[in-house]
């Protein structure tokens, strides 16, 4: 097994229980990552963060450094928006680092702020927590009283706001586009992309640049040590460490910060400093290895590194670093549906292939759960997938404005790929059911 | 029911003023409405309006998308129970079977008391300690039946004021002070920040 030294980089602080004070914070080295930049240049510390090939941690996996290389030479103002609104399904680290280390993420994002040339910055946390908007809030209190943020930073010429924001219950604002419609006032719906990929037209239309609470809270510890020793971790492709969340049927579900690139999966499910193994006697049915989004892996994959591009050419991706376990106590069926359901609900409306076919497909799979389902089915579910995302490869296509449509195909297509048995074993009871006691069946009415 | 209040009509212009558009402020100030009245009042909705300078329906038609937002009544207490994936595999959905039977009510129902609305949600970012629930966006990890019926009762015996009522979300606040106060960069501010202008002179220079 391959259990790296590699030192903690984000979650360094976590044993401490008032890891989220000022005081703590400066005690352990806090805001002298900041002091550093603000002898050094814009592109210098643009350069480091660019040398550390620090992949973006909200999904995606796109370089930090390259994205901050996309806005416009000379398009002034340029804004940062912060995503915190973390609810891809089986995702937990950013709460964690807003709760409990909030001033690692504020000076992320005054050291990014610094070298993109940001004028204001806008930290947008999820409606639903609470906890971390007080913590943000009391966190943000302290930084302006120290000087840390605000006008005249540590008596320098680099002044910046950093406002806290927060949503009201809605899935779809974590895409970019639609954060910053949310940020405007608006419904959260994702706009087109291209034209407005948020780097170019973002907040009231100007350059933008959209990083995950996870991505910015690295950057105190890059800054401090130099890109050089951040990329001397993980492996090709995916430097650094990083934060997975792994739930469901493990002895010791939890969230750990592993070495990026060179930790297995097994190593992760199975050892006993991570989640333990399987509970009890079962063994692994199938885990999703990226949140809910993410095709689903199975035993053959445990060997795969947590390394980007392994991931990705196997078939699925590490997404937001959420790893859910079921053992062979799943039902195929309810697991495929709930999630499935999970996206016919959050779904914003503004494409017809995704609200129509999100909604369709939970339909037809409650029915089939349900013991009505019908032969022709399966074949069904599998065409109203194929008009949201064509063809169903990944990576997926779309027929839709952002990914959520095609990510509720993902669950189906996993399932009814490994379990198809598990669809077929209800269907046939259904039909027995069917022949004799003879029902008509109504279409279900739309709703 | 209520405009907001003079007490909050103060925090809603700091809070205005704190974006570079007032309409930004849009779903902070609906949040500040269903603080002060435990859900969003068209009366609300309306002084929202005025303070941020769009119309009443530019708020309601915000405020309808987002699933946070009461246009009815709730429950002092609002229960949100996970059964996504995680929390699924691990009970959350026998713990949301056990909170309709213990309360009498369906999702999205309220308790005849007027206390407890219970939901059936999506991840609430707590899936290592499912299964897991909300009482006014407070989470409770790996809660056992047990568990919640005690919760139930010591928030019907008003024993846990940790809990504010529905509505309240952070009760530490934003202020930005003043004399710190950096300012809001407006779109139409086309200037290079200070420290990049000051950065690519010094590199000219050297
Ligand atoms: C449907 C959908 C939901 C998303 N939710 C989140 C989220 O909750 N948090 C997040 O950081 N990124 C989320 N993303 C990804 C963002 O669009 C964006 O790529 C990310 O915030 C960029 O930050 P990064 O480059 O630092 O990863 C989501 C994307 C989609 C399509
Ligand atoms: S794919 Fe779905 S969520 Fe995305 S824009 Fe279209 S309707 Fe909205
Ligand atoms: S699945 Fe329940 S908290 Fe994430």
């Amino acid at each position: 097994m391959a259990i790296t030294d590699a030192p903690k980089i984000i979650t360094s602080r976590l044993g401490y229980d008032d890891s989220h004070t000022i005081n703590r914070y400066v005690a352990t080295g806090g805001y002298q990552a900041l002091r550093k930049a603000l002898t050094m240049s814009p592109a210098a510390v643009a350069e480091q963060v660019k040398a550390a090939s620090l992949l973006g941690r909200g999904g995606a996996g796109f370089p930090a450094g390259v994205k901050w290389g996309l806005a416009p030479a000379d398009v002034w103002p340029r804004y940062l928006v912060v995503n915190g609104d973390e609810s891809e399904p089986g995702t937990y680290k950013d709460r964690i680092l807003m709760e409990r280390d909030p001033h690692q993420l504020i000076e992320g994002v005054l050291l990014a702020c610094y070298a993109i040339g940001a004028g204001q910055a806008f930290l947008y946390v999820r409606g639903e927590m609470a906890l971390a908007q007080e913590r943000i809030a009391e966190a943000l209190n302290d930084a302006y009283q120290a000087g840390y943020v605000g006008k005249g930073i540590l008596g320098t010429d680099y002044s910046i706001d950093v406002v806290l924001t927060w949503g009201a219950g809605a899935y779809i604002v974590g895409e970019e586009t639609a954060l910053i419609e949310s940020l405007e006032g608006n419904r959260g719906m994702p706009r087109l992309k291209p034209p407005f990929f948020p780097a170019a037209k973002g907040l009231y239309m100007q350059p933008t640049i959209v990083n995950n609470v996870e991505t910015l809270s690295n950057l105190p510890w890059i800054v401090a040590n130099g890109g050089e020793a951040f990329a001397a971790l993980g492996a090709e492709g995916s430097k650094g460490t990083r934060m997975f969340a792994v739930s469901g049927h493990v002895r010791n579900p939890g969230v750990f910060e592993v070495e990026y690139g060179v930790t297995t999966f097994r190593d992760l499910i199975y050892a006993p400093v991570y989640a333990g193994g399987i509970r009890g006697d079962h063994q692994l049915k199938a885990f999703i290895p990226g949140g809910g989004s993410a095709p689903w892996f199975f035993e053959e994959h445990l060997d795969l590194p947590l390394e980007k591009v392994t991931v990705d050419k196997a078939g699925s991706m590490l997404g937001s670093g959420a790893i859910v376990v079921m053992d062979d106590t799943t039902d195929a069926v309810k697991a495929c549906l709930r999630l499935v359901r999970f996206y016919a609900r959050e779904s914003c409306g503004k494409c017809t292939p995704c609200r129509e076919g999100t909604t369709w497909l939970e339909r037809i799979l409650q029915r089939i759960l349900d013991g009505h389902g019908r032969p022709s089915d399966l074949e069904l579910l599998l065409d109203v997938s194929d008009n949201i995302s064509p063809g169903l490869t990944w990576p997926p296509k779309q027929t839709t404005i952002c990914p959520l449509g095609p990510s509720a195909t993902a669950p189906i297509a996993s399932a009814l790929g490994r379990f198809r048995d598990e669809f077929e074993a209800r269907i046939t009871v259904a039909e027995q059911a069917r022949t004799s006691v003879p029902v008509e069946l109504k279409a279900p009415s739309h709703a | 029911m209520a405009r907001l209040s003079p007490d909050n009509v103060t925090l809603a212009l700091e809070i205005i003023g704190r974006y570079p558009r007032p309409k930004s402020a849009l779903i902070p100030l609906l949040h500040l409405a269903q603080e002060q009245d435990g859900h969003l009042t068209d009366d609300a909705m309306a002084h929202i309006a005025e303070l941020v300078g769009v119309t009443p329906a530019e708020v309601l038609g915000t405020a309808s998308f987002y699933e946070m937002f009461k246009m009815e009544p709730v429950g002092r207490y609002v229960v949100n129970i996970c059964t996504n994936i995680a929390c699924q595999l691990l009970g959350g959905e026998e713990l949301l079977e056990h909170a309709e039977h213990r309360l009498g009510v369906r999702p999205g129902q309220t308790t005849p008391d007027g206390l407890f609305t219970v939901e059936d949600v999506e991840c609430i970012a707590a899936c290592t300690e499912a299964p897991c629930l909300q009482v006014n966006y407070r989470y409770f990890h790996r809660i056992t039946h047990d568990e919640f019926d005690q919760l139930v009762d010591d928030l019907a015996a008003g024993r846990r004021d940790d809990i504010p009522p529905h509505g309240t979300l952070a009760r530490v606040r934003q202020h930005i002070p003043p004399e710190r106060r950096a300012g809001c960069v407006l779109p139409e501010d086309t200037a290079t920040p200070v420290w990049i202008a000051s950065a690519s002179t010094e590199e000219a220079e050297a």
